[in-house]
C-alpha cells in the first residue's frame, strides 16, 4: 500500500508538470491579452503594465519564471483582480463551490443509487419506466435549462426560494438540485444496469437459498457488488463537482471557483488560468487515488499496483 | 405425520414466458424417506433442477406452480408464507449449486459467508459462529481452516470453493441436502473427491440427499433411488440396481447405452439417442419421448402412457409396458 501511494505521488507530480507546461504554452497561443478592454489603454500604459507583470519577456523566460515560483507553491498574482494572489482567490472561492458540490454529490449518490436499485428490482414495471424516463431527461437536458426552469418555477412563480447569493440554507437548495441533477441521473442509470446484472448472479441465488430475506440479500450481497462502477465514476465526478460549475454559479450568482475558471480564460488572466487548471488537475489526481483505494476496500479482488 | 421426508404429489409447474407457457413440470410425484439418497437424472431442461428448487420455494421467475402439493417433513411447502420458507431454507433444506466459481459472493470472506447462515438460523453469537465455521471447514476437509476463513473466494481453487459451499450447506445440519450438479464444473479428480466427501458426510450426519445430475456415473456411486426425468415428467423410477440392470423405459435404456464402457474396443462407437429434446413450448400430445423412440407405436403419439409398476420400488411410464395396449397394437408401429 505504501509503495503504491509513493508511486502514485510520483506519477501525480509528472502529470501536474505536463499539464502546467501544456496549459502555459497553449495559453499564449490564444490571441488577445489581459489588459485589452473596450477602452484601449495607451501604448505607454500597456508597456508599463506588461513590464510590471513580466509579460514583455520571451515566453520561454516567462515559463521558467513561472515554474520556479510554482515549485515554491506560489501561483502568482491575478492580472484582472489587481493585487490579489491566485492562491488567495482559490482559497476563498473553492470552499464555496466545494460546499455546494459536496452536498450535491451526496444527494446524487444516495438518490441515484436508490432510484437505480428500485428500477432494477421493478424491471419492466411502471416504476422502472418512470425512473428511466426521468434519468434519461436528467442526462439529456443541459444544465442551464435545469437552472432556468428551477429559477422560473421555484423562484419566480411560486416565490419559494431565493434566486441568488448564498446567505442562508435555503439559498443552497436550487444550486444543489441543479448541480446534482445530471450525476444523479447518470448514477441511477448506471446503478440500474449493474444491479440487474448482479441480481442474476449465482451468489444471489446462494443468498436466497441460505434463507436471507430479499432486503438482507439486497443490502449485503447485491449492493456492494453493484456499486463498484459508481465508485469508479465518483473520482472525476468529485473533482469536477467540488470545483464548481460555471453555469450554476453564474446563474445563481455564487462566488465560487467554477466562475473563476471561465472568466479567467475570457479575461486572459494568465496566472489565474494556470492556477485553476493546476488546482483542478491536482484535485482529479487526488480523487482518483482516493477512489482507487476505496475500490480496493469494496472489492478485495482488486490489486493496487 | 407422513412417513416421507419429501412428498411431492402431482406437481405441475409452468413458466409463463413472452413466447408462451412452458410446461416445465408435468405431473411430477416423488416420495423420499429420511436418510435416502435420490438421484434425479435427465438432460438439460428436463425439469430436474426446477423440481428441487420448488421444494425450497425457490421457483425462478416467471415460474408458477399450477397444481399439486409439496410436503417436506410433514409441512406443506406449497402453503408456507415467505417467512416460513426463509426459516426452512439453509436450515432444514440446503442446496449446493453447480458452479462454485460464481456461487460465492466475491466481496466477502469465506468466514463471513459461512457464519452468515449460522447467525441467521441459530442463536449462536459471532464467536460461536466462527468456531462452528472452523469446525465445518475441518469437516469438509479444507486444510489451514484458520487462514481460509479470512480469505476471499478468488483466492481458493474450484474444488475448495465447492467444499466451502458444502460447509455452508451443512452449517445448520439440514435434514435434506440438494446437490444440483455439484461436480459438473469441476475436473474429474476433484469430482471424485467431492463425491467421496458427500458420501462420508451423509454417513456422519445422516441427512437425505437429492442428487441432480446428468452424469449416470455420479448417481451410480451415490444414490439408492433414481428418478429419470424427461420433458418435465418422471419417466422411470427405481432403485439404482433396477435402473442400471433392469431399465424399462426406452429413454433410460438409451441413456445407459450412451455411456462409454471401459471394456469397449477402440473402434466401438457410442450409441447416442437420436433426435433433439422436446420443444417445451409445444410438447407433443402423447409420450414426450415418442418422436425419438425406436419402439414408438401409434398410441405413443396420441396418449400419455400411465405408470406401470414393475415391482414395489420400480415404475415406468411407457406404453410398451402396458400389456393390453401392447397386445392390441402389436405390429402397428407408427414409423
Amino acid at each position: 500500500m505504501a509503495q503504491y501511494i509513493v508511486k502514485r505521488i510520483a506519477l501525480a507530480i509528472i502529470t501536474l508538470f505536463v499539464v502546467s507546461t501544456f496549459t502555459f504554452f497553449l495559453m499564449f497561443l490564444v490571441p488577445g491579452g489581459p489588459f485589452l478592454s473596450e477602452k484601449a489603454p495607451s501604448p505607454a500604459t500597456l508597456k508599463a503594465l506588461e513590464e510590471k507583470y513580466g509579460l514583455n519577456l520571451p515566453v520561454t523566460q516567462q515559463y521558467k519564471n513561472y515554474m520556479l515560483r510554482l515549485l515554491k507553491g506560489d501561483l502568482g498574482t491575478s492580472l484582472k483582480q489587481r493585487g490579489r494572489e491566485v492562491n488567495n482567490i482559490i482559497a476563498t472561492r473553492f470552499p464555496v463551490s466545494a460546499k455546494i458540490g459536496a452536498v450535491a454529490i451526496l444527494i446524487a449518490v444516495t438518490v441515484g443509487v436508490t432510484l437505480g436499485s428500485i428500477a432494477a428490482l421493478n424491471r419492466g414495471k411502471l416504476l422502472d419506466s418512470i425512473i428511466i424516463f426521468f434519468s434519461t431527461c436528467g442526462i439529456a437536458v443541459p444544465g442551464f435549462v435545469v437552472c432556468t426552469v428551477l429559477m422560473y418555477i421555484l423562484g419566480l412563480k411560486l416565490n419559494l426560494l431565493p434566486t441568488f447569493g448564498l446567505t442562508s440554507g435555503r439559498h443552497y437548495i436550487m444550486p444543489v438540485i441543479a448541480l446534482a441533477f445530471y450525476p444523479m441521473s447518470y448514477i441511477s442509470r448506471l446503478m440500474r444496469s449493474c444491479m440487474l446484472d448482479v441480481l442474476n448472479q449465482d451468489y444471489m441465488r446462494t443468498a436466497k437459498a441460505k434463507g436471507l430475506s430479499q432486503w438482507k440479500a439486497l443490502f449485503k450481497h447485491a449492493l456492494r457488488n453493484a456499486i463498484l462502477p459508481v465508485v469508479t465514476y465518483l473520482g472525476p465526478l468529485l473533482a469536477y463537482t467540488l470545483t464548481g460549475s460555471f453555469i450554476v454559479e453564474k446563474i445563481f450568482t455564487i462566488p465560487g471557483l467554477g466562475d473563476s475558471f471561465i472568466s479567467s480564460i475570457t479575461g486572459r488572466d494568465y496566472p489565474l488560468i494556470m492556477g485553476t487548471t493546476i488546482f483542478l488537475a491536482f484535485l482529479i489526481i487526488t480523487m482518483n487515488v482516493i477512489v482507487d483505494i476505496i475500490y480496493k476496500l469494496v472489492d478485495p479482488r482488486i490489486k493496487l499496483s | 405425520m407422513s412417513e416421507y421426508l419429501v412428498d411431492i404429489r402431482n406437481l405441475r409447474l409452468s413458466f409463463f414466458t413472452p413466447a408462451g407457457e412452458v410446461k416445465a413440470l408435468n405431473d411430477v410425484s416423488i416420495q423420499m424417506k429420511q436418510g435416502e439418497v435420490l438421484g434425479i437424472v435427465g438432460e438439460s431442461g428436463s425439469g430436474k433442477s426446477v423440481t428441487a428448487y420448488s421444494l425450497m420455494g425457490l421457483v425462478p421467475e416467471p415460474g408458477r406452480i399450477i397444481s399439486g402439493t409439496i410436503d417436506f417433513n410433514g409441512h406443506r411447502v406449497t402453503e408456507m408464507t415467505e417467512k416460513q420458507l426463509r426459516e426452512m431454507r439453509g436450515n432444514e433444506i440446503s442446496i449446493i449449486f453447480q458452479d462454485p466459481m460464481t456461487s460465492l459472493n466475491p466481496v466477502y470472506t469465506i468466514g463471513n459467508q459461512i457464519e452468515e447462515v449460522i447467525l441467521l438460523h441459530t442463536t449462536k453469537d459471532r464467536k460461536a459462529a466462527r468456531e462452528r465455521a472452523l469446525e465445518l471447514l475441518n469437516l469438509v476437509g479444507i486444510n489451514e481452516p484458520h487462514k481460509r476463513l479470512r480469505q476471499y473466494p478468488h483466492e481458493l481453487s474450484g474444488g475448495m470453493r465447492q467444499r466451502v459451499m458444502i460447509a455452508i450447506a451443512l452449517a445448520c445440519e439440514p435434514k435434506l441436502l440438494i446437490a444440483d450438479e455439484p461436480t459438473t464444473a469441476l475436473d474429474v479428480t476433484i469430482q471424485a473427491q467431492i463425491l467421496e466427501l458427500m458420501n462420508d458426510l451423509r454417513k456422519k450426519i445422516g441427512m437425505s440427499i437429492i442428487m441432480i445430475t446428468h452424469d449416470l456415473g455420479v448417481v451410480a456411486s451415490m444414490c439408492e433411488k433414481i428418478a429419470v426425468m424427461y420433458a418435465g415428467k418422471i419417466v422411470e423410477y427405481g432403485t439404482a440396481e433396477e435402473i442400471f440392470y433392469n431399465p424399462q423405459h426406452e429413454y433410460t435404456k438409451g441413456l445407459l447405452m450412451s455411456i462409454p464402457k471401459l471394456n469397449a474396443t477402440e473402434h466401438e462407437k457410442l450409441i447416442p439417442i437420436e433426435g433433439t429434446p422436446v420443444d417445451m413450448l409445444m410438447p407433443p400430445q402423447g409420450c414426450p419421448f415418442a418422436p425419438r423412440c425406436n419402439s414408438c407405436m401409434k398410441i405413443c403419439l396420441r396418449e400419455m402412457p400411465p405408470y406401470t409398476d414393475i415391482n414395489a420400488d420400480h415404475y415406468s411410464a411407457c406404453w410398451l409396458l402396458q400389456k393390453e395396449a401392447y397386445e392390441s397394437l402389436k405390429g402397428g408401429v407408427a414409423q
